[in-house]
Protein backbone atom coordinates (compact mmCIF):
# COMPACT_ATOMS: atom_id res chain seq x y z
CA UNK A 1 0.00 0.00 0.00
CA UNK A 2 1.22 3.46 -0.83
CA UNK A 3 -0.68 6.74 -0.74
CA UNK A 4 0.74 7.78 -4.11
CA UNK A 5 1.00 4.38 -5.83
CA UNK A 6 4.80 4.23 -5.68
CA UNK A 7 6.37 1.70 -3.34
CA UNK A 8 9.93 2.04 -4.62
CA UNK A 9 11.98 4.30 -6.85
CA UNK A 10 12.94 1.38 -9.13
CA UNK A 11 11.32 3.23 -12.03
CA UNK A 12 12.28 5.18 -15.12
CA UNK A 13 11.35 8.78 -14.27
CA UNK A 14 10.05 9.41 -17.79
CA UNK A 15 7.24 6.95 -17.00
CA UNK A 16 6.25 8.58 -13.69
CA UNK A 17 3.48 11.20 -13.50
CA UNK A 18 1.87 12.71 -10.41
CA UNK A 19 3.48 11.68 -7.12
CA UNK A 20 1.28 13.48 -4.58
CA UNK A 21 -0.75 11.33 -2.18
CA UNK A 22 -4.42 10.43 -2.64
CA UNK A 23 -4.57 11.08 -6.37
CA UNK A 24 -8.15 11.21 -7.62
CA UNK A 25 -9.28 13.51 -4.80
CA UNK A 26 -8.39 16.72 -6.64
CA UNK A 27 -12.03 17.82 -7.02
CA UNK A 28 -12.66 17.30 -3.32
CA UNK A 29 -9.51 19.27 -2.52
CA UNK A 30 -10.64 22.14 -4.73
CA UNK A 31 -14.05 22.17 -3.02
CA UNK A 32 -12.35 22.25 0.40
CA UNK A 33 -10.19 25.15 -0.78
CA UNK A 34 -13.26 27.03 -2.01
CA UNK A 35 -15.04 26.52 1.31
CA UNK A 36 -11.89 27.57 3.20
CA UNK A 37 -11.56 30.72 1.13
CA UNK A 38 -15.23 31.78 1.36
CA UNK A 39 -15.40 30.75 5.01
CA UNK A 40 -12.42 32.95 5.78
CA UNK A 41 -14.17 36.00 4.32
CA UNK A 42 -17.29 35.27 6.36
CA UNK A 43 -15.35 34.87 9.61
CA UNK A 44 -13.15 37.88 8.92
CA UNK A 45 -16.08 40.13 8.09
CA UNK A 46 -17.93 39.14 11.26
CA UNK A 47 -14.83 39.75 13.37
CA UNK A 48 -14.24 43.14 11.75
CA UNK A 49 -17.85 44.14 12.36
CA UNK A 50 -17.49 43.22 16.04
CA UNK A 51 -14.31 45.30 16.26
CA UNK A 52 -16.04 48.35 14.77
CA UNK A 53 -19.03 47.90 17.09
CA UNK A 54 -16.60 48.04 20.00
CA UNK A 55 -14.92 51.15 18.52
CA UNK A 56 -18.28 52.87 18.07
CA UNK A 57 -19.37 52.07 21.61
CA UNK A 58 -16.15 53.41 23.13
CA UNK A 59 -14.94 57.02 23.64
CA UNK A 60 -18.30 58.78 23.72
CA UNK A 61 -16.58 62.03 24.77
CA UNK A 62 -14.33 62.10 21.71
CA UNK A 63 -11.17 62.61 23.85
CA UNK A 64 -9.45 59.55 22.47
CA UNK A 65 -10.32 60.59 18.92
CA UNK A 66 -8.72 63.99 19.45
CA UNK A 67 -5.61 62.35 20.95
CA UNK A 68 -5.41 59.96 17.98
CA UNK A 69 -5.62 62.90 15.55
CA UNK A 70 -2.90 64.75 17.51
CA UNK A 71 -0.63 61.68 17.27
CA UNK A 72 -1.07 61.83 13.46
CA UNK B 1 36.56 17.16 -13.81
CA UNK B 2 35.89 14.86 -16.76
CA UNK B 3 33.56 16.06 -19.48
CA UNK B 4 31.93 19.42 -19.95
CA UNK B 5 28.49 18.22 -18.78
CA UNK B 6 29.85 17.00 -15.46
CA UNK B 7 31.85 20.18 -15.03
CA UNK B 8 28.84 22.33 -15.84
CA UNK B 9 26.64 20.37 -13.44
CA UNK B 10 29.10 20.73 -10.58
CA UNK B 11 29.70 24.43 -11.22
CA UNK B 12 25.94 25.06 -11.53
CA UNK B 13 25.37 23.21 -8.27
CA UNK B 14 28.12 25.25 -6.62
CA UNK B 15 26.51 28.50 -7.76
CA UNK B 16 23.02 27.28 -6.81
CA UNK B 17 24.03 26.62 -3.19
CA UNK B 18 25.95 29.87 -2.99
CA UNK B 19 22.76 31.76 -3.92
CA UNK B 20 20.76 29.85 -1.30
CA UNK B 21 23.29 30.81 1.37
CA UNK B 22 23.02 34.49 0.52
CA UNK B 23 19.22 34.35 0.57
CA UNK B 24 19.25 32.46 3.87
CA UNK B 25 21.23 35.28 5.47
CA UNK B 26 17.93 37.16 5.51
CA UNK B 27 16.64 34.69 8.10
CA UNK B 28 19.16 36.13 10.53
CA UNK B 29 18.46 39.73 9.65
CA UNK B 30 14.83 38.87 10.35
CA UNK B 31 15.58 37.11 13.63
CA UNK B 32 17.53 40.12 14.88
CA UNK B 33 14.78 42.60 13.95
CA UNK B 34 12.15 40.35 15.42
CA UNK B 35 13.87 39.79 18.76
CA UNK B 36 14.81 43.43 19.21
CA UNK B 37 11.22 44.38 18.36
CA UNK B 38 9.86 42.00 21.00
CA UNK B 39 12.30 43.09 23.71
CA UNK B 40 11.81 46.18 25.83
CA UNK B 41 13.88 49.31 25.24
CA UNK B 42 16.22 48.71 28.17
CA UNK B 43 17.32 45.38 26.67
CA UNK B 44 17.74 46.20 22.97
CA UNK B 45 21.46 46.03 22.44
CA UNK B 46 22.02 42.92 24.52
CA UNK B 47 19.15 41.19 22.74
CA UNK B 48 20.64 42.13 19.38
CA UNK B 49 24.14 40.99 20.27
CA UNK B 50 22.94 37.77 21.90
CA UNK B 51 21.50 36.67 18.59
CA UNK B 52 24.15 38.22 16.37
CA UNK B 53 27.07 36.43 18.04
CA UNK B 54 25.46 33.10 17.21
CA UNK B 55 26.81 33.68 13.72
CA UNK B 56 30.55 33.60 14.44
CA UNK B 57 30.37 31.16 17.35
CA UNK B 58 28.39 28.49 15.56
CA UNK B 59 30.47 29.07 12.43
CA UNK B 60 33.75 28.37 14.20
CA UNK B 61 32.47 25.24 15.93
CA UNK B 62 30.67 24.00 12.83
CA UNK B 63 33.97 24.28 10.96
CA UNK B 64 35.79 22.44 13.74
CA UNK B 65 33.43 19.51 14.24
CA UNK B 66 29.82 20.13 13.10
CA UNK B 67 30.37 19.40 9.44
CA UNK B 68 32.30 16.22 10.18
CA UNK B 69 29.56 14.98 12.54
CA UNK B 70 27.06 15.08 9.68
CA UNK B 71 29.03 12.46 7.75
CA UNK B 72 30.48 10.61 10.72
CA UNK B 73 27.21 9.89 12.56
CA UNK B 74 24.85 8.76 9.79
CA UNK B 75 25.02 5.14 11.00
CA UNK B 76 24.41 6.16 14.65
CA UNK B 77 27.25 5.20 15.19
CA UNK B 78 26.53 1.62 16.11
CA UNK B 79 23.01 1.33 14.68
CA UNK B 80 23.43 0.76 10.95
CA UNK B 81 27.17 1.35 10.80
CA UNK B 82 30.23 2.67 12.58
CA UNK B 83 31.66 6.16 12.52
CA UNK B 84 31.60 7.31 8.91
CA UNK B 85 34.74 8.17 7.02
CA UNK B 86 34.68 11.79 5.81
CA UNK B 87 38.23 13.06 5.26
CA UNK B 88 36.91 15.98 3.19
CA UNK B 89 35.03 17.32 6.26
CA UNK B 90 37.94 17.18 8.70
CA UNK B 91 39.00 20.73 9.61
CA UNK B 92 42.62 20.02 8.71
CA UNK B 93 41.74 18.65 5.24
CA UNK B 94 42.98 20.57 2.20
CA UNK B 95 39.43 20.15 0.84
CA UNK B 96 38.21 22.44 3.66
CA UNK B 97 40.10 25.22 1.87
CA UNK B 98 40.81 26.57 -1.60
CA UNK B 99 41.44 23.55 -3.80
CA UNK B 100 41.16 22.73 -7.50
CA UNK B 101 40.84 18.92 -7.13
CA UNK B 102 44.34 17.88 -8.19
CA UNK B 103 46.19 15.07 -6.41
CA UNK B 104 48.20 17.10 -3.93
CA UNK B 105 48.34 16.92 -1.02
CA UNK B 106 47.12 13.38 -0.25
CA UNK B 107 43.39 13.95 0.32
CA UNK B 108 42.32 10.45 1.30
CA UNK B 109 39.51 10.49 -1.27
CA UNK B 110 39.13 9.27 -4.87
CA UNK B 111 39.71 11.54 -7.83
CA UNK B 112 35.95 11.77 -8.49
CA UNK B 113 35.27 12.72 -4.87
CA UNK B 114 38.05 15.29 -4.96
CA UNK B 115 36.52 16.79 -8.11
CA UNK B 116 33.16 17.03 -6.38
CA UNK B 117 34.20 18.21 -2.92
CA UNK B 118 36.79 20.70 -4.09
CA UNK B 119 33.94 22.67 -5.68
CA UNK B 120 31.04 21.88 -3.40
CA UNK B 121 32.49 21.53 0.09
CA UNK B 122 32.38 25.22 0.96
CA UNK B 123 28.86 25.85 -0.31
CA UNK B 124 27.43 22.64 1.20
CA UNK B 125 29.14 23.47 4.50
CA UNK B 126 27.74 26.99 4.42
CA UNK B 127 24.21 25.83 3.57
CA UNK B 128 24.20 23.47 6.53
CA UNK B 129 25.82 26.14 8.66
CA UNK B 130 22.98 28.55 7.94
CA UNK B 131 20.57 25.86 9.19
CA UNK B 132 22.76 25.61 12.30
CA UNK B 133 22.49 29.32 12.99
CA UNK B 134 18.72 29.00 12.56
CA UNK B 135 18.36 26.30 15.21
CA UNK B 136 20.25 28.48 17.68
CA UNK B 137 18.35 31.65 16.73
CA UNK B 138 15.02 29.91 17.25
CA UNK B 139 16.04 29.23 20.86
CA UNK B 140 17.38 32.78 21.23
CA UNK B 141 13.98 34.43 20.89
CA UNK B 142 12.30 32.29 23.53
CA UNK B 143 14.74 33.20 26.30
CA UNK B 144 15.17 36.96 25.83
CA UNK B 145 15.48 39.52 28.60
CA UNK B 146 16.64 37.18 31.37
CA UNK B 147 19.24 34.71 30.08
CA UNK B 148 22.93 35.56 30.35
CA UNK B 149 24.41 35.99 26.89
CA UNK B 150 27.40 33.81 27.80
CA UNK B 151 25.11 30.96 28.81
CA UNK B 152 23.05 31.32 25.66
CA UNK B 153 26.12 31.23 23.45
CA UNK B 154 27.22 27.93 25.02
CA UNK B 155 23.72 26.56 24.46
CA UNK B 156 23.84 27.87 20.88
CA UNK B 157 26.96 25.80 20.20
CA UNK B 158 25.33 22.71 21.74
CA UNK B 159 22.28 22.89 19.49
CA UNK B 160 23.86 24.58 16.45
CA UNK B 161 27.03 22.57 16.06
CA UNK B 162 26.18 19.36 17.87
CA UNK B 163 22.57 18.29 18.60
CA UNK B 164 20.91 19.42 15.38
CA UNK B 165 23.67 18.09 13.13
CA UNK B 166 23.37 14.68 14.79
CA UNK B 167 19.66 14.68 13.99
CA UNK B 168 20.48 15.73 10.42
CA UNK B 169 22.94 12.85 10.13
CA UNK B 170 20.33 10.43 11.48
CA UNK B 171 17.19 11.61 9.73
CA UNK B 172 18.16 14.08 7.04
CA UNK B 173 20.81 12.37 4.94
CA UNK B 174 20.68 9.81 2.21
CA UNK B 175 22.23 7.11 4.43
CA UNK B 176 20.87 8.12 7.86
CA UNK B 177 19.86 5.24 10.11
CA UNK B 178 16.44 6.75 10.81
CA UNK B 179 15.71 6.86 7.09
CA UNK B 180 16.92 3.30 6.60
CA UNK B 181 15.24 1.66 9.58
CA UNK B 182 12.27 3.89 10.37
CA UNK B 183 11.44 5.20 6.90
CA UNK B 184 11.71 8.68 8.44
CA UNK B 185 10.73 11.40 5.98
CA UNK B 186 11.20 15.09 6.76
CA UNK B 187 12.25 16.70 3.49
CA UNK B 188 12.25 20.38 4.53
CA UNK B 189 13.13 19.83 8.16
CA UNK B 190 9.88 20.16 10.15
CA UNK B 191 11.44 18.06 12.87
CA UNK B 192 15.10 18.16 11.92
CA UNK B 193 15.43 21.94 12.34
CA UNK B 194 12.21 23.19 13.94
CA UNK B 195 11.11 20.30 16.15
CA UNK B 196 14.53 19.99 17.75
CA UNK B 197 14.93 23.75 18.26
CA UNK B 198 11.48 24.02 19.84
CA UNK B 199 12.20 21.06 22.13
CA UNK B 200 15.58 22.51 23.10
CA UNK B 201 13.99 25.89 23.85
CA UNK B 202 11.36 24.24 26.07
CA UNK B 203 14.05 22.38 28.02
CA UNK B 204 15.94 25.63 28.63
CA UNK B 205 12.79 27.60 29.50
CA UNK B 206 11.76 25.17 32.22
CA UNK B 207 15.06 25.72 34.04
CA UNK B 208 15.38 29.42 33.21
CA UNK B 209 11.94 30.46 34.42
CA UNK B 210 9.71 33.32 33.28
CA UNK B 211 10.59 37.01 32.99
CA UNK B 212 9.89 39.02 36.15
CA UNK B 213 6.31 40.20 36.06
CA UNK B 214 5.15 37.67 33.49
CA UNK B 215 2.77 36.01 35.93
CA UNK B 216 0.41 37.64 38.41
CA UNK B 217 0.33 36.60 42.05
CA UNK B 218 -2.55 34.23 41.27
CA UNK B 219 -0.46 32.55 38.56
CA UNK B 220 -2.33 33.88 35.54
CA UNK B 221 -0.11 35.23 32.76
CA UNK B 222 0.31 38.87 31.78
CA UNK B 223 0.88 39.85 28.18
CA UNK B 224 4.27 41.58 27.84
CA UNK B 225 3.75 43.46 24.58
CA UNK B 226 6.60 43.98 22.09
CA UNK B 227 8.01 47.52 22.23
CA UNK B 228 7.82 47.71 18.42
CA UNK B 229 5.17 45.58 16.75
CA UNK B 230 6.05 46.88 13.30
CA UNK B 231 9.68 45.78 13.61
CA UNK B 232 8.58 42.33 14.79
CA UNK B 233 6.39 41.75 11.76
CA UNK B 234 8.97 42.96 9.26
CA UNK B 235 11.47 40.68 10.94
CA UNK B 236 9.12 37.76 10.37
CA UNK B 237 8.63 38.87 6.77
CA UNK B 238 12.38 38.67 6.26
CA UNK B 239 12.44 35.22 7.84
CA UNK B 240 9.87 34.12 5.23
CA UNK B 241 12.16 35.44 2.52
CA UNK B 242 15.16 33.59 3.86
CA UNK B 243 13.02 30.48 4.22
CA UNK B 244 12.80 30.38 0.41
CA UNK B 245 16.55 30.00 0.28
CA UNK B 246 16.33 27.30 2.91
CA UNK B 247 13.85 25.32 0.80
CA UNK B 248 16.06 25.55 -2.27
CA UNK B 249 19.09 24.58 -0.19
CA UNK B 250 17.34 21.38 0.90
CA UNK B 251 17.28 20.18 -2.71
CA UNK B 252 19.95 18.76 -4.97
CA UNK B 253 19.27 20.96 -8.04
CA UNK B 254 20.23 18.52 -10.78
CA UNK B 255 21.50 14.96 -10.78
CA UNK B 256 21.37 11.96 -13.10
CA UNK B 257 20.10 8.49 -12.14
CA UNK B 258 23.69 7.37 -12.54
CA UNK B 259 24.80 10.06 -10.12
CA UNK B 260 22.23 8.92 -7.55
CA UNK B 261 23.38 5.32 -8.08
CA UNK B 262 20.21 3.91 -6.57
CA UNK B 263 17.23 2.06 -8.00
CA UNK B 264 16.10 4.72 -10.48
CA UNK B 265 16.50 3.56 -14.07
CA UNK B 266 16.58 5.48 -17.36
CA UNK B 267 18.38 8.68 -18.22
CA UNK B 268 16.05 11.41 -16.95
CA UNK B 269 17.91 13.97 -14.82
CA UNK B 270 16.03 15.44 -11.91
CA UNK B 271 16.12 17.62 -8.84
CA UNK B 272 15.92 15.64 -5.61
CA UNK B 273 15.28 16.15 -1.93
CA UNK B 274 18.02 15.61 0.68
CA UNK B 275 17.40 11.84 0.50
CA UNK B 276 18.18 11.93 -3.26
CA UNK B 277 14.55 11.03 -4.04
CA UNK B 278 13.03 12.95 -6.97
CA UNK B 279 11.06 16.16 -6.55
CA UNK B 280 10.93 19.49 -8.39
CA UNK B 281 11.55 23.11 -7.47
CA UNK B 282 8.11 23.78 -8.90
CA UNK B 283 6.49 21.35 -6.46
CA UNK B 284 8.12 22.89 -3.42
CA UNK B 285 7.29 26.39 -4.65
CA UNK B 286 3.59 25.51 -4.92
CA UNK B 287 3.63 23.96 -1.48
CA UNK B 288 5.71 26.64 0.24
CA UNK B 289 3.31 29.39 -0.81
CA UNK B 290 0.14 27.41 -0.20
CA UNK B 291 1.22 26.32 3.29
CA UNK B 292 2.26 29.90 4.08
CA UNK B 293 -1.17 31.08 2.96
CA UNK B 294 -3.06 28.41 4.89
CA UNK B 295 -1.09 29.25 8.02
CA UNK B 296 -1.62 33.01 7.70
CA UNK B 297 -5.35 32.75 7.02
CA UNK B 298 -5.95 30.38 9.91
CA UNK B 299 -3.79 32.42 12.28
CA UNK B 300 -5.52 35.67 11.33
CA UNK B 301 -8.90 34.22 12.24
CA UNK B 302 -7.88 32.35 15.38
CA UNK B 303 -5.85 35.28 16.75
CA UNK B 304 -8.52 37.84 15.78
CA UNK B 305 -6.27 39.66 13.37
CA UNK B 306 -3.22 39.90 15.64
CA UNK B 307 -0.28 40.83 13.41
CA UNK B 308 2.35 38.94 15.41
CA UNK B 309 0.40 35.70 15.36
CA UNK B 310 -0.68 36.10 11.73
CA UNK B 311 2.95 36.33 10.64
CA UNK B 312 4.00 33.60 13.05
CA UNK B 313 1.12 31.49 11.76
CA UNK B 314 2.45 31.82 8.23
CA UNK B 315 5.80 30.56 9.44
CA UNK B 316 4.22 27.74 11.46
CA UNK B 317 2.11 26.83 8.43
CA UNK B 318 5.18 26.31 6.28
CA UNK B 319 6.95 24.45 9.08
CA UNK B 320 4.00 22.10 9.60
CA UNK B 321 3.88 21.08 5.93
CA UNK B 322 7.64 21.04 5.37
CA UNK B 323 8.14 17.37 6.23
CA UNK B 324 6.16 16.37 3.14
CA UNK B 325 6.29 19.46 0.96
CA UNK B 326 8.33 17.59 -1.66
CA UNK B 327 5.36 15.28 -2.25
CA UNK B 328 2.12 16.92 -1.08
CA UNK B 329 -0.53 18.39 -3.33
CA UNK B 330 -0.58 22.17 -2.73
CA UNK B 331 -4.10 22.09 -1.29
CA UNK B 332 -3.08 19.30 1.08
CA UNK B 333 -0.18 21.49 2.21
CA UNK B 334 -2.59 24.38 2.82
CA UNK B 335 -5.04 22.26 4.82
CA UNK B 336 -2.27 20.79 7.00
CA UNK B 337 -0.90 24.28 7.65
CA UNK B 338 -4.29 25.73 8.57
CA UNK B 339 -5.20 22.92 10.97
CA UNK B 340 -1.81 22.79 12.67
CA UNK B 341 -1.68 26.55 13.17
CA UNK B 342 -4.98 26.55 15.07
CA UNK B 343 -3.73 23.68 17.25
CA UNK B 344 -0.36 25.24 18.08
CA UNK B 345 -1.91 28.65 18.84
CA UNK B 346 -4.23 27.05 21.40
CA UNK B 347 -1.43 24.83 22.72
CA UNK B 348 0.90 27.81 23.26
CA UNK B 349 -1.53 29.56 25.60
CA UNK B 350 -2.56 26.34 27.33
CA UNK B 351 1.07 25.45 28.12
CA UNK B 352 1.71 29.03 29.27
CA UNK B 353 -1.22 28.93 31.69
CA UNK B 354 -0.82 25.35 32.86
CA UNK B 355 2.97 25.10 33.25
CA UNK B 356 3.92 28.79 33.66
CA UNK B 357 6.26 28.68 30.67
CA UNK B 358 7.24 32.14 29.42
CA UNK B 359 8.15 31.70 25.77
CA UNK B 360 8.60 35.34 24.74
CA UNK B 361 8.15 34.76 21.00
CA UNK B 362 6.11 31.56 20.85
CA UNK B 363 9.13 29.66 19.49
CA UNK B 364 8.22 26.37 21.14
CA UNK B 365 4.79 26.48 19.51
CA UNK B 366 5.72 27.87 16.10
CA UNK B 367 8.77 25.65 15.67
CA UNK B 368 8.53 22.81 18.16
CA UNK B 369 4.85 21.90 18.15
CA UNK B 370 4.24 22.77 14.49
CA UNK B 371 7.37 20.92 13.36
CA UNK B 372 6.63 17.81 15.39
CA UNK B 373 2.98 17.69 14.34
CA UNK B 374 4.10 18.17 10.74
CA UNK B 375 6.41 15.15 10.96
CA UNK B 376 3.65 12.99 12.46
CA UNK B 377 1.11 14.06 9.82
CA UNK B 378 3.61 13.32 7.02
CA UNK B 379 3.88 9.75 8.30
CA UNK B 380 0.17 9.25 7.62
CA UNK B 381 -0.07 11.30 4.43
CA UNK B 382 2.90 9.60 2.75
CA UNK B 383 2.31 6.11 4.19
CA UNK B 384 3.88 3.40 2.05
CA UNK B 385 5.83 5.73 -0.23
CA UNK B 386 9.57 5.07 -0.66
CA UNK B 387 11.73 7.07 1.75
CA UNK B 388 14.81 6.66 -0.41
CA UNK B 389 15.90 5.75 -3.94
CA UNK B 390 18.12 3.03 -2.47
CA UNK B 391 17.16 -0.59 -1.97
CA UNK B 392 16.45 -1.97 1.48
CA UNK B 393 15.17 1.23 3.09
CA UNK B 394 11.92 1.18 5.09
CA UNK B 395 9.00 2.93 3.42
CA UNK B 396 7.49 6.04 4.99
CA UNK B 397 5.06 5.11 7.77
CA UNK B 398 3.23 6.72 10.72
CA UNK B 399 5.15 4.89 13.45
CA UNK B 400 8.54 5.73 11.94
CA UNK B 401 7.70 9.41 11.67
CA UNK B 402 6.12 9.46 15.16
CA UNK B 403 9.30 7.97 16.63
CA UNK B 404 11.26 10.44 14.56
CA UNK B 405 9.28 13.35 16.01
CA UNK B 406 9.96 12.06 19.53
CA UNK B 407 13.69 11.71 18.79
CA UNK B 408 13.89 15.21 17.31
CA UNK B 409 11.78 17.10 19.87
CA UNK B 410 12.52 14.98 22.92
CA UNK B 411 15.78 13.06 22.72
CA UNK B 412 17.92 15.51 20.74
CA UNK B 413 16.03 18.71 21.55
CA UNK B 414 14.39 18.86 24.97
CA UNK B 415 16.84 16.60 26.83
CA UNK B 416 20.12 18.34 25.89
CA UNK B 417 18.48 21.74 26.40
CA UNK B 418 17.22 20.82 29.87
CA UNK B 419 20.45 19.12 30.98
CA UNK B 420 22.74 21.89 29.72
CA UNK B 421 20.53 24.55 31.31
CA UNK B 422 20.61 22.66 34.61
CA UNK B 423 24.41 22.53 34.47
CA UNK B 424 24.71 26.24 33.67
CA UNK B 425 22.23 27.00 36.44
CA UNK B 426 24.23 24.92 38.90
CA UNK B 427 27.26 27.09 38.13
CA UNK B 428 25.11 30.20 38.62
CA UNK B 429 25.68 31.48 35.10
CA UNK B 430 22.30 30.82 33.45
CA UNK B 431 20.16 33.76 34.56
CA UNK B 432 20.94 37.43 35.01
CA UNK B 433 20.62 38.97 38.52
CA UNK B 434 17.17 40.27 39.48
CA UNK B 435 18.39 43.87 39.78
CA UNK B 436 19.90 43.75 36.28
CA UNK B 437 16.67 42.31 34.89
CA UNK B 438 14.70 45.19 36.36
CA UNK B 439 17.08 48.01 35.41
CA UNK B 440 17.71 46.46 32.00
CA UNK B 441 20.57 44.55 30.39
CA UNK B 442 21.73 47.71 28.60
CA UNK B 443 22.10 49.70 31.85
CA UNK B 444 25.86 50.12 31.67
CA UNK B 445 25.90 50.64 27.91
CA UNK B 446 23.12 53.22 28.18
CA UNK B 447 25.01 55.11 30.87
CA UNK B 448 28.04 55.41 28.61
CA UNK B 449 25.86 56.26 25.61
CA UNK B 450 23.93 58.94 27.48
CA UNK B 451 27.11 60.46 28.90
CA UNK B 452 28.60 60.66 25.40
CA UNK B 453 25.43 62.20 23.99
CA UNK B 454 25.30 64.78 26.79
CA UNK B 455 28.96 65.69 26.32
CA UNK B 456 28.61 66.12 22.54
CA UNK B 457 25.45 68.22 22.94
CA UNK B 458 27.15 70.44 25.51
CA UNK B 459 30.24 70.82 23.32
CA UNK B 460 28.22 71.72 20.24
CA UNK B 461 26.03 74.19 22.12
CA UNK B 462 29.20 75.90 23.38
CA UNK B 463 30.16 76.49 19.74
CA UNK B 464 26.93 78.38 18.94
Amino acid sequence: MSTNGLTSWAVDLKDVGAIYPFQGTETVLVIILLVFWIGWHVLQTRAETREFEHDLAADKSGDEQRKAIDRY
Amino acid sequence: MEGNLNALTVVFTEFYYWITVVVMFLIHVGFCMYEVGVSRRRNHMHTLMKNTMVIPLVTVTFYLFGWWIYFGFQGGPGITGGIGDAPFAEPWSALMATHLSGPSPDLGVSGDEAALWSRLNGVFWAAFLLFSWTTASIVSGAVIERIRSGAFWMLAVVIGSFAWIIDAAWGWSSQGWMVKLLGYHDAYASGVVHGIAGGFALGVLIVLGPRLGKFRADGTPRDIPPHNRWLVTIGLFLIYTGFWGFYAACNIPIISPEGIAGQITGETWTATNIYLAPTTLSAITFNFIMSLSGGMMAAYVVSKGDAFWTYSGGLAGIISASAGNDLYHPIQALIIAAVVVVVIYKLHYWVERRFKIDDAVGAVAVHGYAGSLGVIIAGFMLWGQPSSPYEGFATINPLGNFLGAVIMFGLLGFLPGYICARILNAFGILRIPRKVELEGLDFEGDETYNASVAEVIAAEKAMV
